[in-house]
């Protein structure tokens, strides 16, 4: 083959005999996305990381460093402590809750019954559609005047106008409507993920147990769980990432308001390093997503390396 | 054994009333989106009217208004535009990259794969301060240019993962044959494997498209002025005169960006599933 090759002195066939080595022309392929990501997603993490220990903002864009100043006098503010609490909150409040409704949305669609298909395409709406978008329809339903919740539990006789809640104006119910509003926008995923668990199933497996008399919570507890764990896992990986370092669904439903009741850690990153141009102190706020972040990210390593097993 | 008892009875209606509840809660914000778009403002605010259905006769005064009023068409076009740009350098990346990725053998490939997913898990809310100066070298703030260069960070690793299960799910043997019979390693990628994977292909540019289309933090960070943003942003932010919401035109214009978007999620669900899992199983 070697002499072949060489007999015929085209550069274009040299070329070829370099893509033709499997290592040459794999490390080309895998090249430009690998390339494209360090560049602009590696770089800019390790600049986000110096910015929240330098004295940059858009004013004075210097890059003295300062230390641990920055994360020192977030700490020390009363607000920012807040807002921590609020993103754990808002995390694991809508995870709980989409969860709770993945699960039983996905037992009702799992039996058979007319219009079962139609029903399916409409539970995945919620998490298909642009969640800004949704998020502005939540907004007008939560409207302090024409809220149609409120004008329901009105008709309905369980309250009165005069002593209507104002959803998004009312801290306490500003934070359940925000987390109600990303559950509802998670838990299509969650049905979807449970039910791709669930189907993939043996049938004999759960033929077997019910044989040995295995009713229908030890299926479920014993068998059904432990078996889509693994997907399971996936699925909420991805909720509390999304969840965790979301800006929209607080950015137009409630602007971190009233008074700071629901600002999370990426409302507060924005607000700090792009509306008020304090890019380091920004930048730190972000940054306390990163431990949550490692180990989510750690978590899936592992599981992924048991799986390999 | 035709004897309806009363336990049936009690579990065939909270069954239904089960799949009722679910149907209300997916279904109604967009129920309530098509009706307050199709309804007159007299009807939208009066607290005394049943919010539920039409009052007044229905009315294209929004979307009217929606079309020649306000910068919609320019929206509209803008999306597109980013949608088609991010997804071919999405492609031109994402498929030799996934492709090699596939078919690397031992840990390096297993690896590198992972990392590239995993730079997917990194939130925009964290790298949106250094990427609004990168933007702002590149000369591109307030450009909707800045969301295609920004979008495929994202959507590389998305597609690569994505694909990398299509690719791991066909057999090597078909392009080994192809090899032995003449052709190149990369010839073999190109007429054997591509052409063999555009089911998977084709859904991956389903979801690139729709990713582009539901982000929204970048298109808050970068773009400012309202002739640059695309739709989901416009649609979000634009509508709105110092206090006043322009509701009826919001809800119009959700609907328009909503509609081909829970078209293509639900036609390509299943195979979306396959190819996420597929890539975190096998």
């Amino acid at each position: 083959m070697v002499a072949i090759a060489d007999s015929v002195p085209k550069p274009a066939s040299r070329f070829r005999f370099i893509l033709d080595r499997r290592d040459v022309l794999g490390s080309l392929m895998v090249a430009p996305a690998i390339l494209y990501v360090l560049l602009l997603v590696g770089v800019p993490f390790l600049m986000a990381v110096y910015y929240s220990v330098s004295a940059y903002t858009i004013y004075d864009p210097s890059w003295r460093f300062v230390g641990l100043a920055n994360f020192e006098q977030i700490i020390e503010n009363p607000v920012f402590l807040q807002t921590l609490t609020n993103t754990f909150i808002f995390t694991f409040g809508s995870q709980t809750l989409g969860l709770v409704l993945g699960k039983f949305g996905a037992l009702v669609l799992l039996r058979p019954f007319p219009g079962r298909k139609f029903v399916r395409a409409l539970i995945i709406l919620p998490w298909a559609v642009p969640i800004a978008l949704a998020t502005v329809a939540w907004q007008w339903m939560f409207d302090s005047l024409y809220s149609v919740i409120n004008w329901t539990l009105i008709a309905l006789g369980f309250i009165d106008r005069s002593q209507a809640p104002n959803w998004l104006g009312n801290p306490d119910l500003a934070m359940l409507s925000v987390i109600v509003v990303n559950a509802w926008r998670f838990f299509p995923f969650a049905v979807v993920i449970f039910l791709a668990g669930i189907t993939a199933i043996p049938q004999d497996v759960l033929d077997a147990a019910t044989v040995d008399g295995a009713g229908f919570w030890r299926r479920n507890y014993q068998i059904i769980v432990p078996m889509i764990l693994p997907i399971m896992a996936i699925g909420l990986i991805f909720g509390i990432v999304f969840t965790f370092t979301d800006l929209s669904i607080v950015f137009l439903m409630t602007m971190g308001g009233p008074v700071g009741a629901t600002s999370v850690l990426g409302f507060a990153g924005f607000q700090t390093g792009i509306v008020s141009g304090d890019v380091s102190h920004g930048a730190a706020i972000s940054l306390f997503m990163l431990p949550v972040l490692l180990v989510v990210v750690i978590f899936m390593l592992r599981f992924i390396r048991r799986r390999e097993i | 054994m035709p004897r309806p008892t009363v336990a049936t009875a009690l579990r065939e209606t909270s069954f239904y009333g089960a799949v009722a509840f679910f149907f209300v809660l997916a279904a109604f914000p967009f129920y309530w989106m098509v009706i307050t778009s199709f309804k007159e403002n007299s009807d939208l605010y009066n607290v005394q009217h049943i919010p539920f259905w039409f009052n007044d006769p229905p009315t294209l005064d929004h979307f009217r208004y929606l079309f020649e009023k306000t910068l919609f068409t320019t929206w509209l076009l803008n999306s597109l535009t980013i949608g088609l740009c991010v997804t071919a350098i999405t492609l031109v990346t994402a498929l030799p990259a996934a492709y090699s990725l596939a078919r690397m053998t031992g840990r390096n490939g297993e690896a590198l794969g992972i990392g590239i997913f995993l730079t997917y898990l990194v939130p925009p809310t964290l790298l949106f301060l250094p990427l609004s100066r990168v933007i702002a070298n590149l000369g591109l703030q307030n450009s909707m240019w800045s969301l295609v260069v920004v979008y495929p960070t994202f959507t590389i690793p998305f597609c690569t993962w994505l694909l990398m299960g299509f690719f791991k799910a066909m057999p090597p043997e078909i392009e080994e044959a192809a090899i032995v019979d003449g052709c190149s390693l990369f010839g073999a990628f190109i007429k054997m494997a591509i052409p063999l994977s555009l089911p998977g292909i084709l859904t991956t540019v389903i979801f690139t498209f729709t990713l582009t289309l539901q982000e929204f933090v970048y298109a808050l960070t970068f773009i400012s002025s309202s002739d640059q943003k695309p739709i989901t942003l416009g649609v979000a932010t634009d509508l709105i005169r110092g206090d006043i919401f322009y509701w009826g035109e919001i809800m119009a214009g959700a609907l328009i960006a909503s509609i081909p978007v829970a078209i293509a999620y639900n036609l390509f669900l299943d195979r979306f599933i396959a190819g996420i899992t597929g890539g975190a199983v096998k």
